[in-house]
């Protein structure tokens, strides 16, 4: 288990410039934004589940720049039909990363499926060129390490801690900021 | 074999003289012929999702590139992509063509059951949700398409074109 702000760190450490960002609703969100805010992040505060669609669309469009997509257990299981959907078109740019707490923590903390559903082997059955279980910080840093060698899509399924009771501030930024610093550093670089 | 010529063939030409070549969906049989040509045309890129919400998110990535992208689905769809519409289209301002079949038209006992309600509701979910909407005669699509396309751009948001069963063949 990694706590969550240090998977992203360790994912912050691991960014180029030029990679894109797509991070899901609640906590992941707020903590994206406080420890890695830049202009090719993407914050998506709302629509659950459309995290991974929209990282989908972005990295068939955009197949010189990788793609991360960041998203909870609670997130994937709502559209887990986008995992075979991933995994048909392919693109080789796109990592999908589920930090994986096993519960809906921005709500309380009640618990997902996940303790009893492996989502890394629906990541392998789903066609994804590597899909791997992250239990700490070091096979983290190595599978993205790894996103750079070999083609993706890649998943990759972080076991993290429930955070201790933290105050992460929310995002500060405008709906409409977040759209046009995000589009202005997509079109910057295609 | 796909048509070359005939009102499919005509409207898809026209989607394609407005840069509307990146598309997802989930098929309907209304716009089984609009399926045909986008299936097999080789400037369109087609992603065949798995629900409308997610060919909605699919389809939204366009407009990071300055373009616009478009959905085809059934209206039964409709109901897939509140969530998706409320709370990421309408609050980011996100551009999108909804290209919508009708099953259901005009209620019972027209259609199948299962279509009856969704019939009778699809525009006024869409008036509920704000959205401009145009509905396709018979005939030449492009003005409508570009009425459409002129209420989609002026307030950033997704707007749908209805199309009846019958209306492209």
């Amino acid at each position: 288990m990694i706590a969550r702000d240090e998977a992203i760190n360790a994912i912050a450490s691991q960014l180029d410039e030029d990679d894109l960002v797509i991070t899901t609703t609640g906590m992941i969100s707020r903590e994206a934004f406080s420890v890695l805010d830049r202009p090719g992040n993407f914050y998506m505060l709302g629509s659950m589940g459309l995290a991974s669609a929209l990282g989908l669309g972005l990295a068939l469009l955009v197949p010189r720049r990788r793609v991360f997509v960041l998203e909870g257990d609670g997130s994937a299981l709502m559209s887990l039909g986008a995992l075979p959907l991933i995994g048909a078109e392919r693109p080789p740019n796109l990592v999908h990363v589920v930090l994986d707490n096993e519960a809906y923590e921005s709500t309380g903390a009640q618990p997902s499926i996940t303790t009893r559903v492996d989502l890394a082997a629906i990541g392998r059955s789903s066609g994804y060129r590597g899909a791997i279980g992250c239990e700490d910080q070091e096979t983290l840093v190595e599978e993205l390490a790894r996103t750079r060698t070999d083609g993706g899509p890649r998943l990759l399924v972080v076991k993290t801690r429930l955070a201790s009771a933290r105050d992460v501030p929310r995002v500060s930024r405008s709906t409409m900021e977040i759209r046009d610093t995000f589009r202005r550093s997509v079109e910057a670089r295609t | 074999m796909t048509k070359r010529s005939g009102p499919a063939a005509a409207f898809v030409a026209a989607l394609k003289e407005r840069g509307l070549t990146f598309v997802s969906g989930v098929p309907d049989s209304t716009l089984r012929s609009v399926f045909e040509q986008v299936l097999h045309d080789p400037e369109i890129r087609y992603v065949p999702a798995v629900r409308e919400d997610v060919a909605l998110g699919v389809a939204s990535a366009a407009y990071f590139t300055g373009r616009l992208g478009l959905v085809l689905l059934q209206n039964s769809g409709l109901g897939n992509l509140v969530n998706g519409v409320t709370s990421f289209s309408l609050v980011y301002k996100i551009p999108c063509v909804l290209v919508v079949g009708w099953r259901g038209y005009g209620g019972p006992p027209g259609d199948a059951p299962e279509h009856w309600v969704m019939g009778v509701k699809t525009l006024g979910m869409l008036e509920l949700l704000d959205l401009p909407y145009q509905i396709l005669e018979p005939g030449d699509p492009r003005a409508c398409l570009d009425r459409l396309l002129a209420a989609i751009r002026k307030r950033s948001v997704p707007g749908a074109l209805i199309v009846r069963p019958g209306a492209i063949e």
